[in-house]
């Protein structure tokens, strides 16, 4: 077989693409880490839940696409500040690895909930796009969509930390925990206002994977385990290291894929994790 | 009184389905023992602050070995176990060695073990020309003119299983009770405690944590062979993956991870809360036992983070020193 051939040309521009959305979704959970020092095990149940409910304002309640994906941002903003009042915060002094089970504990309930509240059934909001074709290779237009929203995200959250008051605050938090009470900054507001960003990040994905993927509840399942080997093998907290991370596992998941079936290319990706977390147990770009 | 307790709780599980408990309460029993054996096994490294997401990878290569050594090669299970055990037996080393080496705990250890339970579910279904991938796959039936083939390691009577499963349960507890009672619990503690300073008064940190990851490894990869054998199919979903290593971390959890009995409370309680809330509502909520089933588990980690039996031992330690006084 050729090895460059326009069809790995075509896998691994789209696992660029793929790389965009993984980076998102990653940047959330890599935030709530750095700021709280705990992982959301139930992240990709709060996207599930985002995309539940854009499929309920747009297909059953038929509100406008736009105007159904922002109150789908909003409501997982709120719940992922609801997540951090009621179920880490009566938690942030035990043990850490109690604060890792209880969001666990959370993503059972969401997956079970959601079940019981909207079945099995796989639900599609039934917006299709033509695809884009250049040349021999064609793309699809929601994962397009998805890389440029993803990256203006990111964008947007980094000048949000480098250039408010309170994304300062976040970054000082996220440095010196004990610290910052004492410089005036009150971490109870800092830790709600970052649960909320964190949800309305998932928020954010959720409206992305909504135009690519069929809703149901097992679907975090899916995205749950890669984003969080990203952000471990970027550096738990460290967002440009999540960044980087997410487009060297697109690659491995796409260009893996297309030499072999698409499973192979997940356990490529994972394989290679477990070998870097030997090689690097701090992630690739984390500091100690 | 208090030492002959226990005999006589087992003696009254010996014997109870000899006076005819009748089919369904004998599956629930086995089902029990059987995952209270595997609680058991994540437990004996679980409560020493090694909480892996990974024991989905022994239990899967425990099932799969065992039926796809008969199914495609004619292996009895008797050949394929041992080659179960030692597989796992280098996958836990590989794993293990490295993390303990390079000091790879709480959050990480957490994360790199959930890797391994997934690449072990995906590689099953992405070998689904021999393993039939997410359909599972059934043991060819050896019973067509037996009703047990010890060959095989297939029983069609319940009585046979239960007695099986029993005896996996007791060594179970039994190693438990080793572990507990050895030097190297005391150490491990000091380890998950502090390690940089359990290593300094000369405690072998790397060595320790692998012995006890070793033994909980095999522990789990036997009972993935058994419930395979038992329930004769199994599917990746239901034996490996980030589900089922939850699963067993919750059972450990909602039971109480530091009492010798937590495990197999956990395992009685989270499998009566399914059966009875499916009684209960009948299948047509059939969520609605993981919904509450989750909700429990997020307030007990937040308000019983010792586990029912470990939560009433407590209480009922709290109470004898007054009632002695009186």
């Amino acid at each position: 077989m050729q090895i460059f051939d326009i069809f790995l040309l075509e896998s691994v521009l789209n696992g660029l693409l793929l790389g965009g959305l993984l980076a998102l979704l990653s940047l959330g959970l890599n935030l709530v880490f750095g700021v709280i020092d705990v992982i959301w095990i139930c992240y990709a149940e709060l996207i599930m839940i985002g995309m539940y409910a854009i499929y309920y304002f747009y297909v059953v309640f038929g509100w406008p696409l736009p105007l159904a994906m922002a109150a789908g941002v909003l409501l997982v903003a709120a719940a992922g500040a609801a997540l951090h009042q009621f179920v880490i915060r009566p938690v942030l002094a035990a043990e850490p690895i109690n604060q890792l089970l209880v969001t666990g504990g959370v993503l059972f309930f969401l997956q079970a909930a959601a079940t019981l509240a909207f079945g099995i059934e796989f639900k599609n909001i039934g917006v299709t796009f033509p695809p884009i074709v250049i040349g021999e290779i064609s793309f699809s237009m929601p994962r397009l969509i998805a890389f440029g929203v993803a990256l203006a995200g990111m964008l947007a959250m980094y000048l949000f930390l480098t250039r408010t008051y309170l994304g300062t605050a976040i970054r000082a938090i996220s440095q010196d925990r004990a610290i910052m009470p004492l410089m005036g900054v009150n971490p109870d507001r800092i830790f709600i206002i970052t649960s909320a960003l964190g949800g309305g990040l998932a928020g954010l994905a959720s409206c992305l994977l909504v135009l690519q993927y069929d809703i149901h509840p097992a679907i975090g399942l899916s995205f749950g385990p890669i984003t969080f080997l990203i952000c471990v093998l970027g550096g738990l907290g460290n967002m440009v290291g999540g960044f980087i991370a997410a487009f060297i596992f697109a690659q491995f998941i796409s260009v893996g894929g297309f030499f072999l079936a698409v499973e192979w290319g997940y356990v490529i990706a994972f394989l290679f994790f477990i070998a870097v977390m030997f090689w690097r147990p701090q992630g690739i770009w984390g500091s100690k | 009184m208090t030492r002959a307790l226990p005999w006589i709780g087992l003696a009254a599980l010996a014997v109870a389905p000899l006076i005819g408990i009748g089919n369904y309460p004998l599956h629930m029993l086995i089902q029990v023992l059987l995952w209270g054996f595997v609680y058991t096994g994540w437990s004996i490294m679980g409560r020493l602050g090694m909480v892996s997401f990974g024991h989905g990878a022994f239990l899967g290569i425990g099932a799969y070995v065992v039926v796809m050594g008969w199914n495609q090669f004619g292996l009895t299970p008797w050949i394929g176990l041992p080659i179960a055990l030692a597989l796992t037996a280098v996958i836990a080393f590989l794993i293990g060695y490295p993390c303990f080496r390079f000091k790879i705990v709480g959050h990480y250890f957490a994360l790199v073990t959930l890797a391994l339970s997934e690449v072990t579910r995906l590689l099953i279904v992405a070998l689904r020309d021999q393993t039939g991938g997410s359909l599972g796959v059934t043991p060819k039936t050896a019973l067509t003119e037996s009703s047990y083939s010890l060959l095989a390691l297939q029983f069609s009577d319940k009585l046979v299983w239960f007695y099986v499963v029993l005896l996996v349960w007791l060594a179970g507890l039994w190693v438990w009770n080793k572990v507990d009672r050895s030097m190297a619990r005391l150490a491990l503690e000091a380890i998950s405690q502090e390690e940089d300073a359990a290593a300094s008064i000369g405690i072998n940190v790397t060595r320790l944590k692998l012995g006890v990851t070793l033994i909980s490894a095999l522990m789990t990869c036997v009972g993935g062979a058994l419930y395979a054998q038992y329930q004769a199919y199994v599917n990746p979903d239901t034996v490996s993956g980030i589900g089922i290593s939850l699963q067993m971390v919750f059972g450990v959890i909602a039971g109480g991870m530091y009492v010798r009995l937590g495990p197999t409370v956990g395992a009685a309680f989270t499998l009566l809360l399914a059966e009875g809330l499916r009684l209960m509502f009948g299948n047509s909520l059939h969520a609605l036992d993981s919904t509450i089933y989750g909700l429990m588990l997020v307030l007990f980690i937040i308000y019983m983070p010792k586990g029912i039996l470990g939560g009433a031992l407590a209480a009922m330690q709290r109470r004898k020193p007054a009632s002695a006084g009186a």
